[in-house]
């Protein structure tokens, strides 16, 4: 009985391993941005470091979104040899332990900076501290984490949230004072973010903010469309149903604004005339939109981190302090200008 | 006065006398607190109106909740890959149909291969459930995470979008047809599936396989087989329902097409008064059980529930649903009663 035991235990751990190393194989290989990348990069930093180009490793979220490949490239262009820098590019796969194992091996490597954009938002004390140990400083991206010592980490990089909900809105004030609409009084609904997002509870403050700063505004009824154009839609609908004269439609994301879309024309409706569509993220697919007159605005949120991220890195090299919090500047697009910038999108 | 006891007695006995009266309830009381709920008008020549969302929204999750029904019942257990595999067949569907402004292979081709890959997928958890004799949980979990994996891969993680008009008429309308396309199709699923479960012996079949595989085989059914082709047709039913989703949106989303669905298609099979642990089983039921769940959300959207209180308010009116029609409520009750009256005898 011992016997047949140990050896289904022996077989059952073989197959442990086996599993375990099918899975790390495609990890390492899986991601063709991330391959390419990882390949030459391991022998290429000894190399590097003698030229004297600062090397920065990127431990990245994964490749989940089209923001999220434009965020990749917008490090893969920025940190190339010609500017000075080599990057040792790391995909995490949406694994926070990807992302401990990549900075553990950045210390090993002896890197000059780590950037961070963080799976989720705890358990960064140790591995953070192995890396304030060995002195290299850790900048984050796009996502906060939450530590006790922010000592931790040099700086932070990301999109203000907060502006971009005022900017939407400062936008619909200029817009309805072009029309000759000011003094009107305009009814507003908004569909929000999946509950409890940053984007969303951003967005909303924001928004919210600059609303109630002018009489003329109405907030009807917000509710949740989960960042999803099909929750979008149904919330959409029922919106329409239960309000006869919606003036504006706030949307916090381009896929919500879509399905608010659908459902308007469905009410035989005119998007972008008889209800102004205001969005947020400005994705590849919304200047598409505002050029067919469906969408009226939308108001960026910049993937693009590498080059503020460059300009930190130089000023922490001349020895100069640098901002805790620091925001990518964000634009905001709108019918007029769509079409001019839609052949620039990378996203 | 008794005549009307009887019929009220003889009524309660049937067996999807619940299910229908949580359903009641629940529009009841939107009568309550939205008078114009029941109204129907025709807008854009086509019904409009709260009841017509209730029906198109619930479409998918009726299908859905088809199959997951029959793989309750024969299996005892539940498919939590039905999310997942309609987003597989949505996006292979996509895929193979292209994004231009003309379809790359007919459309028929292409929705056949979306309900092939259902098939596949649907095949597969058949295999490991009936064959290898895995718990469904657990061989419905490995689809569960690697479908959305699938679908990313062949969407390379990015929205693609359908640039042909007639791709939409799945998920909105016919012309000339005044209801949604998906009411027909949810439809047709339902009256298929009842004819084919009620002239062949199938329906008797997987009751009997649900109620005691072993006993099943003894009387001569091939339980595995039955079992086997239950999940399959489960499979075909989140194929169905994955080109509805796509085709509400024309585009697939692999991260959220058919998202948590599986949950909403289990409820729905609770809801409806069947039993999760396999046997005895009603298709109305279910179906049922699908339209309440959709009805609920409606008509909190309808009644202003905000966002952040919608899951609380969701999850009340579940749990007393769902205890309304416990065995274990009912026996209490009973026993109340009979004391009660015990009580009033003697005095």
């Amino acid at each position: 009985m011992r016997k047949i035991v140990s050896l289904l235990l022996g077989v059952a751990l073989a197959a442990g391993m086996m599993t375990g190393c099918g899975s790390a194989a495609p990890a390492s290989s899986a991601a063709p941005a991330s391959s390419d990348s990882n390949a030459p990069a391991a022998p290429a930093a000894s190399a590097a470091e003698e030229k004297g180009t600062i090397v920065v490793g990127y431990a990245q979220v994964g490749a989940e979104s089209d923001w999220r490949t434009a965020n990749t490239k917008s490090f893969q262009t920025t940190f190339v040899p010609e500017n000075g820098y080599t990057l040792i590019f790391d995909d995490a796969q949406q694994k926070q332990e990807n992302q401990i194992k990549a900075i553990r091996n950045f210390i090993a490597q002896e890197v000059d900076y780590i950037v961070l954009a963080p799976v989720v938002e705890t358990g960064w004390e140790t591995v953070l501290g192995e890396a304030k140990a060995a002195g290299i400083p850790v900048i984050l991206s796009d996502r906060m984490i939450d530590v006790s010592d922010d000592t931790l980490y040099t700086c932070w990089v990301g999109g203000n949230f907060i502006k971009e909900g005022e900017d939407g809105v400062k936008w619909l004030n200029d817009y309805l004072k072009a029309q000759g609409r000011d003094n009107e009084d305009i009814n507003v609904v908004m569909l929000q973010g999946t509950i409890g997002a940053s984007a969303e509870i951003g967005r909303t403050e924001g928004v919210e903010k600059m609303l109630k700063e002018n009489p003329h505004y109405k907030l009807l009824e917000k509710q949740t469309g989960e960042f999803t154009q099909t929750k979008g839609q149904e919330v959409m609908e029922s919106f329409l149903k239960a309000y006869d004269d919606i003036d504006v439609v706030i949307a916090q994301n381009d896929n919500m604004a879509f399905g608010a879309i659908d459902a308007i024309k469905a009410v035989g409706k005119v998007p972008g005339k008889d209800v102004i569509i205001v969005s947020f993220d400005a994705v590849h697919a919304a200047f598409e939109s505002m050029i067919a007159g469906d969408m009226n605005v939308s108001v960026e949120c910049n993937p693009l981190h590498g080059p503020r991220v460059a300009e930190i890195i130089q000023k922490l090299e001349k020895g100069e302090a640098v901002e805790k919090i620091q925001y990518v500047d964000e634009k905001v697009y709108d019918q007029t200008n769509a079409e001019k910038e839609l052949p620039n999108r990378l996203y | 006065m008794n005549k009307i006891n009887a019929y009220w007695q003889k009524l309660r006995k049937q067996p999807l006398f619940l299910p229908i009266l949580c359903l009641c309830l629940v529009l009841l009381f939107n009568v309550i607190k939205t008078p114009a709920f029941f109204n129907i008008s025709i807008q854009n020549g086509v019904f409009y109106g709260y009841i017509i969302d209730i029906i198109n929204r619930s479409s998918e999750l009726v299908i859905m909740a088809v199959g997951m029904t029959l793989v309750a019942a024969s299996s005892g257990g539940a498919d939590i890959s039905v999310g997942a595999v309609s987003a597989v067949a949505g996006g292979m569907c996509i895929f193979a149909l292209g994004s231009d402004s003309v379809y790359h292979i007919p459309y028929l081709a292409g929705f056949l291969l979306a309900m092939l890959t259902g098939i596949a997928c649907g095949a597969w958890n058949g295999f490991l459930v009936a064959k290898m004799k895995i718990q469904p949980m657990v061989a419905t979990l490995i689809l569960f995470t690697a479908g959305r994996g699938i679908a990313q891969l062949l969407t390379e993680g990015q929205i693609l979008y359908v640039r042909v008009e007639s791709y939409k008429r799945l998920g909105a309308f016919l012309p000339g047809v005044p209801l949604p396309t998906p009411v027909f199709v949810a439809a047709i699923v339902v009256i298929l599936t009842t004819l084919m479960l009620r002239y062949t012996a199938l329906g008797l079949y997987i009751e009997a396989v649900g109620i005691n595989r072993r006993a099943g085989r003894l009387v001569g059914l091939n339980s595995s087989l039955i079992i086997f082709l239950t999940y399959t047709f489960c499979g075909l039913c989140s194929g169905i329902a994955g080109m509805i989703i796509t085709s509400r949106v024309y585009s697939i989303d692999a991260n959220n097409a058919g998202l948590n669905m599986e949950l909403d298609a289990i409820l729905a099979v609770a809801l409806g008064g069947n039993s999760l642990g396999g046997g005895k089983f009603s298709l109305a039921g279910s179906v049922i059980g699908a339209i309440t769940i959709q009805a609920l959300t409606t008509s909190l959207y309808a009644m202003k529930v905000t966002a952040d209180q919608l899951p609380i308010y969701k999850a009340i009116v579940v749990v007393i649903i769902v205890s309304l029609q416990s065995p274990e409520l009912k026996k209490m009750l009973t026993g109340l009663r009979n004391r009660l009256a015990l009580r009033e005898r003697v005095a």
